[in-house]
Parts: structure tokens; sequence; C-alpha cells
């Protein structure tokens, strides 16, 4: 059974973030990127479903050429091959234009694919909208935010995470999953799969040689500004006896605040 | 048009649901356009009665027997054709769960970009301009989207319900067709968690614990004051749920929840930078923590430097006071 699974480059999640307001983006340099921690989640789960039922497992990510870092850490995880397709623009916050560059991906290169692994939303971004997104477009199930996947023949099971409950979700295959964070525990990087990540070739596919038209790959989203939260203004800190506190507290919370 | 995409759990319509139709109403009275709201499903008199009591004076019902159980597919499927089919302008969601998954397979299906999980929409010379917290609320990203349809899914607990009492409405039912698919996703059964424990991330009131809480028997603090709080729930930091001491649905931050309550109260947490990030957006914040220097305490509207666990027990005693 193939499997694909996407991930994506993103500021380590300890960053402090800065902005250029010139050109509406972060500021990259002194930043640390790593691979978007729920991708490391659909990673882990792609290897274990190799290893119980067989096939190979494919990384896939969109981006520039400094993404290739994360493409040999999957390959240093385990996975079998990796590809890079090459993306000239920087960021463009625009789910669809993603998901059709991955779908179109997907159609060209693995038709025979039979999972679409992703995780539930890159760190970053935020956007939750690619793997629903490459649903719709290749006209295949989907299930999002998954804690728990079982496979067995051609269909699925998946638990996905709501609100105070889980929904299982009967999927038949090929399908889209997005990992959650206690899907799995992602498995460390050995000193032998760094060694053999750093031989194998990374083959990269130009975006514009996928057949997309030039109307596909424009952004469907114009930013008008990128700026920083307002800070939070300090509020009251006191100190001393904690009965006293206590008293304070409840009678600024439901005097004051009036949230109680 | 703006149709807002109603949600509804045991048929009843979620309250996440009216906040987003109450900006669809505001939004669509600035555009000077109208607002409707759409729900998919069976057996949906229940959910219509109440959201014309709500406000919403034109709903319409998408009945198939075959959409008594959620599926993405099925569902942006048929909300793609009633969108086409009144030329709508733009279609509202709530980023709630079932928002967040099916507000990208509608505007995939129609073809269009999203603007996901926005907490500010505003008109500007006729068209609308979207905000959306990124790096989980480390930045604001404002944008405008250029296809047509504008899909949007707006953050819970972020816009008002505005409640009008118009009371009666229209209500246009169809019984919609279903498309063939290549492969289908349907969900099967819906497993409660333990009792009937509010999701941290549609509270009203989070009680959160961190490393300060020293072990998973001292959540049980948490709990005591909770009950004592009406719509709250239990929310967590990563170190405490990196050290097993409760489960990941609890954990805020970048790599867990965001939350907007209206308080939030912070036991034990030193305040790192995914963990404020992910409940910055709280209206009220109080940190409790021992050591004067935490990080946490330059967000909080009201800090006490502190023992939790000698803080705890006063705390509830007052909580019990102003229960009566």
């Amino acid at each position: 059974m193939d499997i694909l699974v996407f991930v994506k480059r993103v500021p380590d999640t300890e960053s402090k973030i800065r902005i250029r307001p010139e050109t509406n983006s972060i500021i990259e340099e002194g930043l640390s990127f790593v691979l978007s921690p729920y991708d490391e989640y659909a990673v882990e789960e792609a290897l274990r479903i190799k290893t119980a039922k067989g096939g190979k497992v494919v990384a896939v990510t969109v981006g520039r050429e400094e993404s290739l870092v994360i493409l040999r850490k999957c390959l240093a995880m385990g996975t079998d091959e990796a590809v890079l397709i090459k993306d000239p623009l920087p960021e463009t916050y625009d789910g669809l234009r993603t998901a059709r560059v991955i779908a179109r991906f997907v159609q060209a290169k693995y038709p025979e694919a039979k999972l679409l692994l992703f995780g539930k939303q890159s760190v970053g971004a935020d956007n939750s909208q690619v793997p629903s997104m490459v649903a719709e477009l290749l006209g295949i199930g989907q299930a999002n935010v998954v804690v728990k996947l079982d496979i067995e023949g051609d269909t699925a099971t998946a638990l996905r995470e709501i609100e105070g409950a889980q929904e299982k979700v009967s999927l038949t295959l090929p399908a889209v999953i997005s990992a959650q964070k206690g899907l799995n525990e992602p498995r460390y990087e050995t000193l032998k799969g760094i060694m053999m990540a750093k031989k194998k070739e990374i083959p990269i596919v130009p975006i514009e040689g996928l057949g997309l038209k030039a109307e596909e790959l424009a952004p469907c989203l114009a930013v008008v500004k990128m700026d920083q939260p307002p800070p939070r203004q300090a509020g009251r800190v006191v100190t001393g006896e904690a009965a006293e506190t206590a008293r304070q507290l409840v009678e600024f919370l439901h005097n004051e605040a009036k949230v109680i | 048009m703006i149709l807002t995409y109603i949600e509804t759990r045991e048929k009843k319509v979620k309250k996440a649901s009216l906040e987003a139709l109450s900006e669809a109403k505001r939004t669509a009275a600035a555009l000077g356009t109208e607002a409707a709201a759409v729900i998919v499903g069976t057996g949906l008199d229940g959910p219509a009665a109440e959201l014309h009591s709500r406000g919403a004076s034109r709903v319409y019902c998408l009945e198939n027997a075959a959409l008594e159980s959620y599926s993405t597919q099925d569902y942006a499927a048929v909300l793609a054709d009633l969108t086409k089919k009144l030329n709508a302008r733009a279609v509202f969601f709530s980023a709630t769960a079932m928002g967040k998954d099916l507000a990208p397979r509608l505007a995939a299906r129609l073809g269009v970009g999203l603007a996901s999980d926005c907490t500010r929409v505003s008109a500007k010379d006729g068209a609308l301009e979207f905000t959306r917290p990124i790096f989980a609320g480390n930045a604001l990203l404002t944008f405008r989207l250029t296809c047509s349809p504008l899909v949007a899914s707006l953050r819970p607990n972020v816009f008002p319900v505005a409640i009008a009492a118009e009371g009666a409405g229209e209500t246009i039912r169809e019984t919609v067709e279903l498309p063939a698919a290549r492969t289908r996703a349907q969900v099967s059964e819906i497993i409660q968690e333990g009792g009937a424990e509010v999701d941290v991330a549609e509270a009203d009131v989070v009680v959160s614990g961190g490393r300060g809480m020293k072990g998973a028997e001292n959540f049980a603090l948490l709990r005591e004051i909770a009950e004592l709080i009406p719509r709250s729930a239990i929310g967590a930091s990563r170190s405490a749920v990196d050290s097993g001491w409760i489960g990941h649905q609890h954990q805020v931050g970048q790599t867990g929840k965001t939350v907007c309550p209206n308080l939030y109260l912070a036991f034990g947490i030193s305040g790192a930078i995914q963990h404020l990030a992910g409940m910055s957006c709280s209206k009220v914040i109080v940190a409790v923590n021992k050591d004067p220097d935490a990080p946490i305490f330059k967000a909080a509207d009201f800090g006490i430097v502190g023992d939790l666990f000698q803080v705890v027990p006063p705390l509830k005693e007052e909580l019990k006071k102003l229960r009566g």
C-alpha cells in the first residue's frame, strides 16, 4: 500500500515571531525551523502502517529549497522516498493554491496511492484547509483531527476529535487523513537513519511542471497587512496571605471584571 | 446574500453558529444585502424554529435521509449547490471541529479560497476584509479574498450573539440529491467522553493547570473549582499534558487548542510563548504562580504570587460564598 505524507517546514513553536511590516511577512532571520509538529504524527502513522501492511511511504512538501531539511528528517525517520515540489513563492497563506498543487501532483505521479496523510494543520499558517481541499479536488473521503486510525483492506476507521466527544468515521480508500496529537508517539531519528538520509537523492519537481494554469497558481488571497497583536496590559499582581489574595481575586472577578 | 451554515448537535443549534449568524447579519447589513441560515440533515423543524426565534428570518433546510449522520463530502456538495443556486455572495461557518472540517471542502468545491478562523470581518468599500491570528496568535493577518463567493469561518467565542426577537420567519425546505464519489467517508458513531464535561474550546471559563500542579492527582483541585463555575472546563499546559497528568484534548496553546473564554484561570503555568499564544484572546486572564517573574503575569489582568496549593482552598470557599 503506497502512502503519501505531506509535510511542511515551519518556525519552531518556541520562537518569538517578529514582523517586517514593509513586506507583510515574518522575519525569518534568527528563527529555527522544524518539521511542523502535527506532521510528525502523520509520518509516524505512515511508517507504522507500512510496517503492518507493507508498501512504500513517500514524504512530500511544497516549498523552497530550505524545505529539503525537513524531508531529510522524514527520510531519517524512515520514509522510503521524499519529494520536493519546488514553489518559488514565499508563504501565501492560501490553502487552495497548495491543495491544487498537491492534488495535481498526486494525479500525475502517484495515482495509485491509497492513503494521503497530513498534520491537522501547519503550525504557523494555522489554516486547517489543505487536507479537506485535497480530498475534495480528488473526489475522495476524508477524516481530520484523527487520534486513532485502523486500516482493514480497502476500508479504514478513524476516530476524530470534536468538542467533548469523538466521531467514528468509516472510510473507503483512497482517503485523506489528518493527524492530531495523541494518534501515536513519533519516533526519533536514529544515527543510522540520519546517515542514510544524507545519501538519498531527493527529486525536485518544479511547480510549473505540473500542468496547472497560471490562474490556478495565482493566490486567491490578497494580504492587506500583517501586524503584531496589541500587547495585553499587565494588570494587578497581589501577594501575601493566601486567604486574603483569594478574597481579592473573587472580588475582582465578580465586581470589577464581572465575569463570574 | 450571506448564508450561514448552522451546526446542530442533538437537534439543538450550537451557540457558535449563532455567533456566526449574528456576524453574518451585521456584515450583510453593511453590504446592503440579506442574511439567511442553512441547516442540513433530517428532522430540522426544531432547529429551524429555534433559528427563527433567534432572528433568522430565512432558513434553508436541506434534507435527505442519507444526511442524518455527518459526511463532509455530502454536506459540502449540497451546500455548494445551494450557494450556487442562490448566487450567495458569502458563506459563513463557525470554526468549530465541524466548521474546520467542512468549510475548506466547500471552498474547494466552489473553487475559491477560504478565510479560516477569523476574529474580525469588516466591510470596506463594498468588499470584505478578514483578520485572523496566525502563528497561534503571535501575528494578525488581514486580507481580502479575490475569488467569489467568499467563504469564511469565524472563531468561536469572539463574535457576540445578537438576539433579535423577530420570532417568525420563512422556512424553505429542499430535498437534495447526493453526488457520486470516488470514495466515501461518513460518521458512523459519536463517542461521548466521560460525562457531560464542557470542551475547553467551548467553555465560558477555563480552569487551567501547568507544571506547578506537580501531578495528575492535583488536577482534582481544579475540577473542584470548575464545579463551582457554570460552563467551565479544565485546561492544561503542554508540559502538564506531556507529563501524562491529563489528556491532550485539554491542552491549550500552539500545539493544543486556541481558546477565547470570558475568563482564563492559570494555575502553576509559567506562560511559555506557545501557551500564551493559545489563550491570549481570553477576555480576562488570572494567574496564580509562585514565581513572581513568570511571563504569565505580563498577560494577566489579575495575578497572585503565591503557592497555588495554599490559594485554591480559600478560593473555593470564596466561590461557594458567591454562589450563596
